[in-house]
Parts: structure tokens; sequence; C-alpha cells
């Protein structure tokens, strides 16, 4: 039997199908467009903590692929993760260091720190040269206070008290640096970030449908899913859609699902 | 042409009221010539979880194997079938460990969960999930199906209206797109039964 068996390598990527993808792409066959996340993401410092706010739209080349999908991941109990770039990469990075600041809590016995997770992101985005297409914004508050950070896809990244990214980056930016200051309130913070991402949503066609938002304080923290809906539908037919011609069936297969029957057994006895 | 376009393939799931159902076309070509026209697209795993992979038909067929492969593991390892949540994350896995040299399917994955509640997702040939309530569509159809499903779909519907909304979804879809159409096939799983019809559709 030859190695090509699919018992799981230990969590690396396998390039066996490499050399094939590139003798089809070199007869012609263009390589498909992957799930990307167009994107605004936004996070602010305030002053009691972080606050992280995305938009929820999965584009797919033109096509909006999902209406509702989350860009906030969590990374720890007091740490969050907004991700931008192809889906797949964001929620795999954020998994996978997810699970390693999981196993580093049991190791240490101690709440997990924002600049370790940093630092597990940009190790793996640097030694992918950044192909691993993932631009992220990491807030979060431990024990030395409340940290925000912008981590590139090369692995280079920058620490900053208010920051953006995605394809609508520049019109929640414009949001941020005519509005931030240092200090702001909750609600004022949550205002704020609400503003920057609907800048976002109705500005870049990359981006759209709701705001998501993340308030993370000191032991605490608030997941605002769907906090704005700036879009719902209008159009929908309250009659609903009849279909006067039905379809024509060739051939009807029914199958009934067999119920499972838990039989209790007598109790092992030990003499 | 995309690689995507080789074989050409028409997928949708849909949630109902406790039932889902998934249909998908049932053309294999290659490139513009059609070679057959009976070719499955939608596969069992296990009698509430149904898998159903457009795209490359060589990759859709070897990721199947694959699958069952590692189900059949898991049915000997834990002594009962897996969830629909956890094979759509062992799906990902495996076409994320390919990130760089992926297969080119797009899968949609279909399931009744805990308590028959209806589960659809699907991905993209990297692995990124997309979970969806209403519906999911994948394969060179795509964007009319997004269109005819974003239109017919009402949520909560009974099995009998879930089968005609998606058939009519699926041909109406299929019928302006080249690549893909021949007849349509659909299950649909309710906590009792599956019901399986072909259907007949233009055959151009």
């Amino acid at each position: 039997m030859s190695s090509s068996l699919d018992l799981p390598p230990k969590g690396e990527f396998s390039f066996d199908l490499c050399r094939r993808n590139a003798m089809l792409e070199s007869k012609g066959l263009k390589a498909p467009t992957f799930l990307k996340t167009g994107t605004t993401i936004v996070g602010l410092v305030f002053q009691d903590g972080v606050i992280l706010g995305a938009d929820t739209r999965a584009t797919e080349g033109p096509i909006v692929a999902d209406k509702n999908c989350e860009k906030i991941h969590y990374m720890a109990p007091n740490i969050y993760c907004c991700g931008a770039g192809t889906a797949a990469d964001t929620e795999a990075v954020t998994d996978m260091v997810s699970s390693q600041l999981q196993l580093h809590r049991y190791h240490t016995g101690r709440e997990s720190r924002v600049v370790t997770a940093l630092t597990l992101l940009k190790k793996h985005l640097f030694n992918y040269q950044g192909h691993v297409s993932a631009a992220l914004v990491l807030g979060g508050v431990d024990i030395t206070g409340p940290h925000l950070h912008t981590i590139y896809p090369h692995g280079s990244t920058d620490t900053l008290p208010f920051a953006t990214m995605g394809s609508g980056s520049l019109a929640a930016m414009s949001v941020f640096e005519s509005k931030y200051k240092e200090s702001l309130s909750r609600d004022e913070g949550i205002q704020l970030v609400v503003e920057a991402i609907s800048a976002g949503i109705f500005n870049d066609l990359g981006s759209g449908s709701n705001v998501d938002v993340c308030v993370i304080t000191k032991g605490h923290k608030d997941y605002l899913r769907n906090h704005l809906l700036p879009n719902p539908r209008t159009y929908v037919n309250p009659k609903g859609f009849t279909f006067p011609k039905k379809t024509e069936v060739l051939s009807t297969k029914i199958t009934p699902l067999k119920e499972v029957e838990v039989i209790e057994g007598d109790a092992m006895e030990i003499a | 042409m995309s690689i995507f376009e080789y074989n050409g393939s028409a997928v949708v799931a849909m949630v109902g009221k406790n039932c889902f159902a998934i249909a998908s076309d049932r053309r294999l070509g290659v490139q513009l010539q059609t070679i057959a026209t009976d070719f499955q697209r939608i596969f069992k795993i296990h009698d509430k979880l149904f898998i159903a992979l457009s795209g490359l038909a060589t990759d859709a067929q070897t990721l199947y194997q694959r699958l069952v492969f590692r189900h059949k593991l898991y049915q000997l390892r834990e002594e009962r079938d897996m969830k629909p949540e956890t094979f759509a994350s062992l799906v990902s896995a495996l076409l994320y460990e390919k990130r760089f040299g992926p297969y080119f399917c797009q899968p949609v994955i279909a399931g009744l969960g805990d308590g028959d509640k209806p589960f659809i997702c699907t991905m993209d040939c990297l692995g990124a999930k997309e979970l969806a309530k209403d519906f999911v569509v994948s394969g060179t159809a795509s964007e009319s199906l997004y269109g005819a499903c974003e239109a017919m779909f009402k949520p909560d519907m009974e099995p009998e209206e879930l089968f005609e909304t998606i058939s009519q979804a699926l041909q109406s879809s299929v019928d302006r797109d080249c690549l893909s159409g021949w007849g349509g096939h659909v299950y649909v799983v309710t906590p009792t039964e599956v019901t399986e019809r072909i259907l007949k559709g233009r055959m151009d």
C-alpha cells in the first residue's frame, strides 16, 4: 500500500495535489475563486477595555455567498479576533491559535494574554510568507490592560488605539479619524464602532448586511451578534410563490427510517 | 474555462419544518460534451446525513470515498453515527489540509441533528464553512440558484411543499445553465422516512 493512505498527517498542510493542479492550469483550466470576506472590520480601545466590530457579508467573486456570516472569532474568554481575507484561512488560523491558547492556559494555569495570541498568529502567518491570506484585528483585555493589534497576511503587526482592516477600511477609518478621542465611554464607543462599520457597509461593495459588535472589559465580555440590522428584506411577497404547473416526477422511492431501539441488558453480576 | 466548469453541476439544499431537502442535477460532461445523464452527486453518509459534491467529478468521487472511510472508522470507535455539525467540521478540515493544492469540490452537507433539527451548510473548495438557516447552493448554476431560492423560499415548509419548491428552484436555474441539467435528483428527509425522486427535465 502506498503512503497516500488517509490517516491524517498531524496538522500539516498536504501538498500532494499541487502537481496535478498545476497540470490542469497549464491545460487552460483556471483555478476557482475562494470565499473571501470583502469586509469591514474595526477595533477601538475605550476607557474600560476594547470594542471590536465587523460587517456580516461573505463574497465569492461578485456574488454574495453568505448574508450573515460571523467574522468576530473567539480566541479566549478575554480575547476576540476579527478576520478579513480568504474565509477558510481566517477561520482555520483563529481556530488553531484558539486551541493553542487553551493548551497554554492548561499548562500555565493563567488567563491568556493578548500578546501571546499575537505572537502565535504572526509566527504562523510569516511562516507561510503571506500565502495564508488572513488580515486580522485582535483585541482583548488581560492582566496588563486592554490591547488592540492588527496583523497583516505577511506577518507584520501594529499596536494601535483604533484600527480598521478589509476592503471597507478606508470608509471606516475616515469615521474613526474624525470622531475618535481617548477615554470614550462604553456607549460612545459602541456608537462610534457602529458608525464606522455602517460607513463600510453602505460605501464599500465588499461589505454589507448587518453589524456585529463585541465589547471586552476586565473579566467580562458582551458579544452583540447582529447588533444592528440596517438592511432588512423589504420585498417579501405575503402570498408567497405558487406553482401552477407541478414538477414532473419520473420515479419515487420511499425508504422508511428504522427506529433505533436501545434494549437495556441485565446488569452484569460479579459474584 | 474554469476547473469548476469542466464537468458542470448544480446542487441545492433547503430547510423545512423538521425536514430538509437536497437536490442535484444529473449531467456529467467533459466541457461541452455530455457523457452521462444519470450521474450521482448526492451521497448518503448515514440515514440522516447526506452530502452533495459539486465541481470536478473526479475530486467529488475521491473526496466521497475518503469521507465514507473516515465515517466508518468513527462508527467503529464511537459506536454511533456522526452528527451533521461534526461531519461538517471533518469535511472542512480535510479540504483545508489541501489549502495550497485543493480538491476542486464544493460540498453541500444536509442532515438531521440532535432532536431531528435540520442542519445545512456549504463550503468553498478550501473548507470555509457557511452555515445557513434557509438554503445553500453550489455548482455552475449557483448564481441562478441564489436568485431562484431567494425568491421561492419560505420558512417552515412541510415536506411536500418543500419538495415542490426545491424542484422548481433547481429546474428553473439549470434551464439557464448550459453545463448542468438533464433531469434532477431530489431527496426529502424527515425523521421517519427518506423520499428519493427523479425529476423529468429538459434534456438539452
